[in-house]
């Protein structure tokens, strides 16, 4: 599996960390219902197929929002997630 | 059929023309009263412990593909009660009883090997830890033995312990630990439903749940529709894709562990040994393989293989810890989907259907469960009331702050 850098290119799997879903980036306001903060934290679609998740490339320090197949490993785009103004 | 050492003798004399299947496979009936969708362990004696302990006997397993073809059968077999959290450890302290007896339960081998597990620790803060683990463990009943440096020495005296990087300090010997033949357990647990009436329907795989005015009624299958009073979700890996039938989001993410075996060798390795520090456990099975595994790939996957990096990390954990093994050759690697939840611990309760009910969670540690587990969600089912045992495994603790974080890593699914 070999993803892609916006600022260093493609790159081995192993020079990345996995974060997690990017549910991660729609963090709820401070006063939003606990519902919302629970579902933020655990509660995941989990697709088996096209899923968009967060990676840290370490060595430059870019966070990627990959959108990849979790069934095939795949790897169909890399964005950097700064692009977003988060 | 009763399965003894008499009848193997004699059907070998007889050129073994008297076995039958072990199983019936019956075609799917209209309705049951209880159907529990997927044949894995935990659907398997689930379904065993309806009939045994709570008489209800009009059960269907369904299962998409075979019997015992998803993690039961890909797992690396190790069964041990050594946790630390209550609600943990009284759960696996009941499933280590249950497997203790397991064999005589269903007449059916399933080569349950209590070996003895020796986790290593490699620090004075690790020693200190597994020390309150070890009273944990034996404030439970279950046995503990904290092990200095010369006593894991004389226990596995093929370990390097000369390494600087994780110097071994000594290990939390677990005696009633050990190992099991996976496929054994779920062809047991299948054998003893079936003799018990239930019907275990292979190749059916559930397609929609039918839930009318809150109330589930019934599930689609590939084989058609099939009303029921209650159904049981019990599909690890699939867990999410299943629960969304029912328009549940669960705290639940699938992820890829892998495990490795080697060619057959003459008797070396005499226990279960894991090395936390460098992710890295093994174990020598009957056969004579050595079976070994590590960590999660990390990444959410659905793809039942994994990737090299891990691979690598593995081979080298085992060289760092055991030079000897290095000669040996690997035959098979494999991979299974992980149902990981964000504590590391399972979930056993209803569903916020009526009628419906959840089993999942199990993360990388749920063979050792699968006595347990079935007989608490059986329990659960049939009284309306969680087992003791299992009274914390909750769905909702995540939003209600009860979490069971048994490594204390956080809120993050791939960390346990
Ligand atoms: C490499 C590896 C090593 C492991 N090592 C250990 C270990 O040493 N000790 C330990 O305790 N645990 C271990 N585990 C974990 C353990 O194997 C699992 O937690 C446990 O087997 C999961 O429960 P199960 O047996 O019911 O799952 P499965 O056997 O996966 O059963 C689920 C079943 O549901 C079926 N299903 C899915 N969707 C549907 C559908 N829509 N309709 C019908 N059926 C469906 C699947 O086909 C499958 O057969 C390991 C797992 C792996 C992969
Ligand atoms: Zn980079």
């Amino acid at each position: 599996m070999r993803i892609t850098c916006p600022c260093c290119g493609t790159r081995d799997r192993r020079e990345f960390t996995y974060y997690g879903s990017d549910d991660y980036l729609n963090r709820p306001e401070a006063d939003a219902p606990p519902q919302a903060w629970d579902d933020y934290l655990h509660n995941r679609d989990n697709p088996a197929g096209q899923t968009r998740d967060l990676w840290y490339h370490d060595p430059c320090g870019t966070w990627i929002k990959v959108t990849r197949d979790t069934v095939t490993h795949a790897i169909h785009a890399c964005e950097p997630v700064a692009a977003e103004g988060r | 059929m009763r399965y003894s050492g008499f009848r193997v003798l004699s059907q070998g004399l007889l050129g073994n023309r008297g076995w039958r299947p072990a199983w019936r496979k019956p075609a799917p009936k209209p309705a049951y009263d209880v159907l529990i969708i997927g044949g894995g362990g935990h659907g398997l004696s689930t379904a065993y412990y309806l009939a045994k302990n709570h008489g209800i006997t009009n059960v269907a397993v369904l299962e998409k593909g075979g019997l015992g073809l998803g993690n039961v059968g890909r797992n690396t077999t190790i069964v041990r009660a050594n946790y630390f959290l209550p609600g943990n450890s009284e759960f696996y302290s009941h499933s280590l009883k249950l497997w203790e007896n397991l064999e005589r339960e269903l007449n059916y081998n399933v080569m349950h090997s209590q070996r003895g597990l020796i986790n290593l620790f490699h620090s004075d803060g690790q020693r200190d830890a597994f020390a309150r683990r070890g009273n944990a463990m034996l404030a439970q009943g279950d046995d503990a033995v904290l092990l200095d440096r010369d006593g894991v020495r004389k226990l596995l005296p093929y370990l390097d312990f000369e390494q600087t990087r994780f110097p071994i300090y000594g290990g939390l010997y677990h005696p009633r630990g050990g190992t099991a033949r996976h496929d054994a357990v779920a062809w047991g647990y299948a054998r003893a439903a079936d003799q018990r009436g239930v019907d275990l329907i292979e190749n059916c795989e559930v397609t929609g749940i039918d839930i009318e005015q809150g109330r589930m009624i019934g599930v689609q299958t590939t084989r058609g529709p099939i009303r029921a009073k209650q159904v049981a979700i019990v599909v690890a890996g699939r867990s999410s894709q299943v629960a969304a039938m029912a328009g549940m989001r669960l705290p639940i993410e699938s992820h890829i562990l892998q495990a490795f075996v080697t060619e057959g060798l003459k008797p070396c390795i005499d226990h279960v040994v894991s090395f936390g520090m460098g992710h890295f456990y093994i174990s020598q099975s009957d056969k004579g393989g050595l079976v070994f595994g590590g960590d999660l790939d990390f990444y959410a996957s659905y793809a039942a293989r994994g990737n090299l990096p891990m691979v690598e990390h593995v081979m080298e954990a085992g060289m760092t810890l055991m030079p000897m093994i290095g000669r040996a050759r690997v035959l098979r690697s494999w991979g299974g989907i992980m149902d990981m939840s964000p504590d590391g611990s399972p979930i056993i309760d209803k569903a916020p259907v009526d009628g419906l009910f959840i089993n999942c969670g199990w993360n990388y540690g749920g063979f050792k469960a699968v006595p347990a587990s079935g007989w608490c969600l059986a329990h659960l089912m049939a009284t309306g009331a969680p087992h003791q045992v299992a009274r914390r495994f909750r769905l909702d603790r995540f939003a209600t702050g009860h979490l069971l974080d048994e490594e204390g890593t956080g809120s993050q699914h791939n960390l346990h």
